[in-house]
C-alpha cells in the first residue's frame, strides 16, 4: 500500500470506528430508558432521512455543525484546542443580526447579506484573536481563555439584550428583508416547510475554503507545522506566536458564521439560546472529522441527524441522550487514537512500527 | 564454547514490524569478563536486538539466554533479576533528586518503613571508587555534567547487581578525554569480570577496547571477530559490504587580504536564560567555500552560536555579516532569503516536522521558495520536484515525496535536513552535526554533498562533536571552550602531518588546559 492509501484508510477507520462505539453507547442508554433501541433507531431514520422535510431539518442542524466542527478544525490544525466556539458564534449572530437590522429597509442582497457575514466574523475572530494574543504573548493556555471568554460573553449578552432585545421578548429586532437568506423550500418544493436555507452553501463555501487553505497555501501549511513540530517551525523562522494568532482568530471568524443559518435564513433575528450548544458539539464534529473539511462535512452530517432526531424520538428517550453522545464520540476518539495507529501500522505495507499519519 | 559457559546468548533473533524485518537472524554470544562491541549501519539491526535482549521488545523468533538459562518471558524486571542492566543512550535520570538518590530509584531500601538513602550513597560511592566511576553521591544529577550523569547510571546499573552491562552509543555525547576514561572504566569492569556489550558507530573505539566485536548487517550478524585479528578497514567493509572510500579533501586557501568574507561573525554574544553569556564575543570569518570546523565538548556555546547565526535566537552583541551585509537584525527567513541556510543539531526537534510527508518538510527550509502568487499558492509541484532532487542527489530511500518523515531511518531523515539547507545554492551555510547518529553510508553522502557544496562556493561553518569528521572536511577548525574560542588550526598539508598530536592539542583546548 502507498503512503496514502495508508492515510485513507487510516481515516476511515478513524471515522467508522467511535461511531460504531457511539452506536453500542446508545443502544446501552436506550434499553437504559426502557425502550427497544431498534425500534427507537428506526423512529429515529424515519423521522430524519425518511421523508424531504425531515432531511431539510437534517441540513439545516448540520449547517450550524459545519461552520462549528471547522471552527475547531481550524485550530486543531494549528495544535490549538478553541472551547471558545460557543461565545464568538453568540457574539457573531448577535452582531450579524444588530447590523441586519440597522441597514436601510431598500438594501440589496448583493451588499447586505455579505455585510451580515462579515460583521459575525469579524465579532468571532475579535473574541478568537482575543484568546491567539494572550497565549502568544502572555503564553495563556486557550483552553482556559476560551473557555472563560465564553462566560463573559453570556454573562455580556444578558446585560446587552435587557436593552436592545425587543420589548418582553428575548430576541432582537428583525433584519431587513435585503439580509435574509432564502429558504431551501423556495427553490425546490420538496423541502418546503423546513428551516434549512442558504446558509448551507455559506458553509460548503467555507469547508472547500479550509480545505484549499490547509493543502494549497503557505498559511495552512505554517498552521499543520506549528501544530505538529512548533519548534522545527520556529527555527525555520515561522513566528509561532503570529500563526496562532492567525488561527485562533480565522477559527473564530468560522464561528461568527454560524449564526448565519438562524439569524439570516431561519428566523431573521437573534434570540437568546438559539445555538443550543452547537459550539461545543462542533468540537465533536472536528476531533470525528479529524480536523479534515471533508470530514467535518461528514461528522457535521451524522450530528445533525442525531440532533434531528433528538425531537422526533423526544417521546421514548430524554433528549439529553445526544449529549451524551457527543461526549462519548469524543472520549471514544481519544481512547482509540493510539490502538488505531497500532493496528493500521500492521496493515500490508505498513512501515517499521509506525503508525500512520492521523491529523 | 558451551551456552553454559556465555555470559550472554542470543539465538536466531528475528523481528517484523509489518512489512519491514528489522531483525532477520542475529546471533550473539558474549562470554564472562568480556568487552563486546556490537557495529553496524542505522537500521542493521542494533537497536532491535538490544531491546529484545533487555526484554523491551521480545522477538518474534529466536531466544536469550543470560548466564546460560533462557529467559522465558524476557522483561526488563526479569533481566534486571538475572544481573543483566543496560545504559540507555538517553539518561533515565531524574535532574532534580541525588545521585544516590537516582541509584536507589525503584528499589529504595527502608528500615522500619524509613527511607536509609546514605546506605546507598555509601554503597554508591564504593562502586565508583572500585572501578574509576568517581561519583559524588549527594550531589543534584541536574548539575552534573553528561559524562558524570553517564558514570551515574552505570553506578545505577552496578548497585543494582549486573553482571553482564550493555551500553548503547555511550560514547556519542562525550568528548574525547571523557571517552578515554569511560573506555578505561569498561576495562576495569570487565577485568572485575562483567561482561560488557558496547553498541557503537565508532570502529576506533572498538579496537581500542574490546576484544571481540561482532558486526551486523541488514538484520543478520555478518561476522564475530576478534579485534586482534581486525582492522578498521575490515570492520567498515563487513559493516556497509563494500570498500568504504573515505572522503579525502584538497585544502583550500583562506580569506585572502582585503577580500570580503562570505560569512562572519564579529563579537558576536548570546546570553543564555540566566542571563549568563553562552557565546562570549566570538569573531571567525568564512571565506567562500571554506569550510571552518568548530570543536568543543558539548554544552560550550556551539549550539547557541549556531542558532543566533541562523537568526533563531537573537544576539546580545556583535554583528553577523553575510558577503559584509550586516544581517544581525534579520529574522531566519530574510537570512534564508539572503542565501544563508542552517542545518540543525537537532534533528527530531528543530529539523523535522515527523508526523508530514517528506515534501511537506521542505516548507521548513526557504519557505519563500514555495510561496506562489503573494504568498496566496503552496507550490505543491515545487515542494514535490525539490523532494525528488534531493532524494535523486542525496539517495534518501524511498524516494517518495509522500513518505511520513517518521517513517524514514535517521540517515534517511538527516539527508532530507541536510539537502533542503543545500537546495538553490545557498551563499554559506550553518551546519551542526549533519552525521551525528547516523549509519556510514548517510554520512558519507552527507559529507559528498558538503564538499560538494563548498566547491560551488559555500562557505560552511561546520559544528560537529565528531573530531574525525571536522578534521577530514575542514579548512580550518576552531575550538570553543566555555563560550569562547579556545584556538585555532590550520589543517593544511604541515599542520596534519601529525593527526595525533593535533588531536592532542584540540584535546587540550576543548578542555581549556
Amino acid at each position: 500500500m502507498s503512503p496514502s492509501t495508508r492515510l485513507w484508510a487510516a481515516r476511515l477507520l478513524g471515522f467508522v470506528w467511535p461511531l460504531l462505539v457511539t452506536l453500542l453507547a446508545a443502544s446501552l442508554l436506550i434499553v437504559a430508558c426502557g425502550r427497544d433501541p431498534i425500534a427507537v433507531g428506526r423512529t429515529l431514520i424515519d423521522g430524519t432521512w425518511g421523508s424531504t422535510y425531515g432531511l431539510g431539518q437534517v441540513l439545516f442542524k448540520t449547517t450550524s455543525l459545519v461552520f462549528t466542527g471547522l471552527a475547531v478544525a481550524v485550530g486543531l490544525r494549528a495544535g490549538l484546542f478553541n472551547i471558545g466556539v460557543e461565545g464568538q458564534l453568540i457574539a457573531g449572530a448577535f452582531l450579524m443580526a444588530l447590523v441586519g437590522a440597522s441597514l436601510p429597509r431598500g438594501t440589496s442582497s448583493i451588499v447586505a447579506v455579505p455585510l451580515c457575514l462579515t460583521a459575525g466574523a469579524l465579532s468571532g475572530a475579535a473574541l478568537g484573536a482575543l484568546a491567539g494574543a494572550l497565549k502568544a504573548g502572555r503564553g495563556a493556555h486557550e483552553v482556559i481563555t476560551t473557555i472563560l471568554l465564553n462566560f463573559i460573553v453570556r454573562a455580556a449578552m444578558v446585560g446587552i439584550g435587557q436593552r436592545l432585545f425587543l420589548h418582553e421578548t428575548i430576541h432582537t429586532a428583525p433584519v431587513v428583508p435585503g439580509a435574509e437568506l432564502p429558504r431551501l423550500g423556495r427553490f425546490v418544493d420538496a423541502f418546503h416547510g423546513s428551516a434549512v436555507n442558504a446558509s448551507l452553501f455559506v458553509a460548503l463555501a467555507a469547508a472547500g475554503a479550509l480545505a484549499w487553505l490547509f493543502a494549497r497555501t503557505p498559511l495552512g501549511a505554517r498552521f499543520t507545522l506549528v501544530g505538529k513540530a512548533p519548534l522545527a517551525a520556529e527555527t525555520a523562522g515561522i513566528s509561532v506566536g503570529r500563526t496562532t494568532l492567525v488561527a485562533l482568530a480565522l477559527s473564530g471568524a468560522v464561528a461568527g458564521l454560524t449564526g448565519s443559518g438562524f439569524v439570516l435564513g431561519y428566523k431573521h433575528y437573534y434570540e437568546d439560546g438559539f445555538s443550543g450548544g452547537v459550539g461545543f458539539m462542533g468540537i465533536a464534529v472536528a476531533v470525528l472529522g479529524r480536523a479534515h473539511p471533508l470530514g467535518v462535512l461528514v461528522a457535521a452530517l451524522a450530528f445533525g441527524t442525531l440532533s434531528a432526531g433528538q425531537l422526533v424520538v423526544n417521546a421514548a428517550v430524554p433528549k439529553e441522550i445526544v449529549d451524551v453522545l457527543t461526549a462519548v464520540v469524543i472520549l471514544a476518539v481519544i481512547g482509540t487514537g493510539p490502538r488505531l495507529r497500532q493496528f493500521v501500522s500492521r496493515m500490508k505495507g505498513g512501515g517499521a512500527g509506525q503508525g500512520a499519519r492521523i491529523q | 564454547m558451551t551456552a553454559a559457559a556465555l555470559a550472554l546468548e542470543a539465538r536466531g533473533i528475528a523481528k517484523r514490524f509489518g512489512a519491514c524485518v528489522a531483525a532477520e537472524h542475529i546471533d550473539l554470544a558474549v562470554a564472562p569478563g568480556e568487552v563486546h562491541a556490537v557495529v553496524g549501519e542505522n537500521g542493521a539491526g542494533k537497536s532491535t536486538l538490544m531491546r529484545a535482549i533487555y526484554g523491551l521488545e521480545p522477538p518474534d523468533t529466536g531466544v536469550v539466554a543470560i548466564g546460560g538459562e533462557v529467559v522465558a518471558r524476557p522483561s526488563p524486571e526479569e533481566s534486571i533479576r538475572r544481573r543483566l542492566g543496560m545504559v540507555h543512550q538517553h539518561f533515565m535520570l531524574v535532574p532534580t533528586l541525588t545521585v544516590a538518590e537516582n541509584v536507589a530509584l525503584g528499589r529504595e531500601p527502608t528500615r522500619g518503613g524509613l527511607l536509609v538513602i546514605d546506605e546507598v550513597a555509601r554503597e554508591a560511592e564504593a562502586i565508583g571508587a572500585r572501578y574509576g566511576l568517581g561519583v559524588e553521591a549527594h550531589r543534584r544529577v541536574g548539575e552534573l555534567s553528561v559524562g558524570e550523569a553517564q558514570r551515574v547510571e552505570i553506578v545505577k546499573v552496578l548497585w543494582r547487581g549486573a553482571d553482564v552491562l550493555i551500553l548503547d552509543e555511550p560514547t556519542q555525547v562525550l568528548s574525547p578525554p571523557e571517552v578515554d576514561a569511560l573506555l578505561e572504566v569498561l576495562r576495569r569492569l570487565a577485568l572485575d569480570g562483567k561482561s560488557i556489550v558496547l553498541v557503537t558507530h565508532k570502529l576506533d573505539e572498538v579496537l581500542r577496547v574490546a576484544e571481540r566485536v561482532t558486526v551486523l548487517r541488514r538484520g543478520r550478524t555478518v561476522a564475530t571477530v576478534a579485534t586482534r585479528e581486525t582492522t578498521a578497514d575490515e570492520l567498515a567493509r563487513l559493516m556497509v559490504g563494500g570498500d568504504v572510500s573515505a572522503v579525502v579533501r584538497e585544502r583550500r586557501r583562506g580569506a585572502a587580504a582585503g577580500e570580503t568574507p562570505r560569512l562572519a561573525c564579529e563579537g558576536l554574544s548570546v546570553k543564555r536564560e540566566d542571563g549568563r553569556l553562552a557565546v562570549d564575543a566570538v569573531t571567525v570569518a568564512l571565506a567562500a567555500g571554506e569550510i571552518v570546523g568548530v570543536a568543543g565538548v558539548e554544552g560550550n556555546g556551539q549550539e547557541e552560536l549556531a542558532l543566533a547565526l541562523a537568526g533563531v535566537t537573537r544576539a546580545a552583541g556583535g554583528a553577523v555579516r553575510l558577503d559584509g551585509r550586516d544581517v544581525t537584525g534579520l529574522p531566519v527567513s530574510a537570512r534564508r532569503a539572503a542565501g544563508l541556510a542552517y542545518v540543525p543539531a537537532d534533528r527530531h526537534g528543530r529539523g523535522l516536522s515527523l508526523e508530514q510527508s517528506f515534501a511537506d518538510n521542505l516548507v521548513l527550509g526557504d519557505g519563500r521558495r514555495y510561496a506562489g502568487a503573494g504568498g496566496l499558492w503552496l507550490d505543491r509541484r515545487r515542494l514535490d520536484a525539490d523532494a525528488r532532487d534531493i532524494a535523486a542527489r542525496l539517495d534518501v530511500r524511498p524516494p517518495d515525496p509522500e513518505e511520513r518523515v517518521g517513517a524514514l531511518s535517521g540517515g534517511n531523515q538527516q539527508k532530507i535536513v541536510v539537502g533542503r539547507a543545500l537546495l538553490a545554492g545557498p551563499r554559506a551555510i550553518v551546519c551542526a552535526q549533519p552525521t551525528r547518529g547516523v549509519d556510514i553510508g548517510a554520512a558519507q553522502r552527507i559529507r559528498a554533498a558538503l564538499l560538494e557544496a563548498s566547491d560551488g562556493g559555500a562557505a560552511i561553518l561546520l559544528l560537529s562533536s565528531d573530531l574525525d569528521e571536522l578534521l577530514a572536511l575542514s579548512d580550518r577548525v576552531v575550538v570553543m571552550h566555555r563560550g569562547r574560542l579556545a584556538g585555532e588550526a590550520r589543517l593544511d598539508a604541515a599542520g596534519l602531518a601529525d593527526v595525533a598530536a593535533l588531536k592532542a592539542r584540540l584535546g587540550r583546548w576543548m578542555l581549556g588546559a
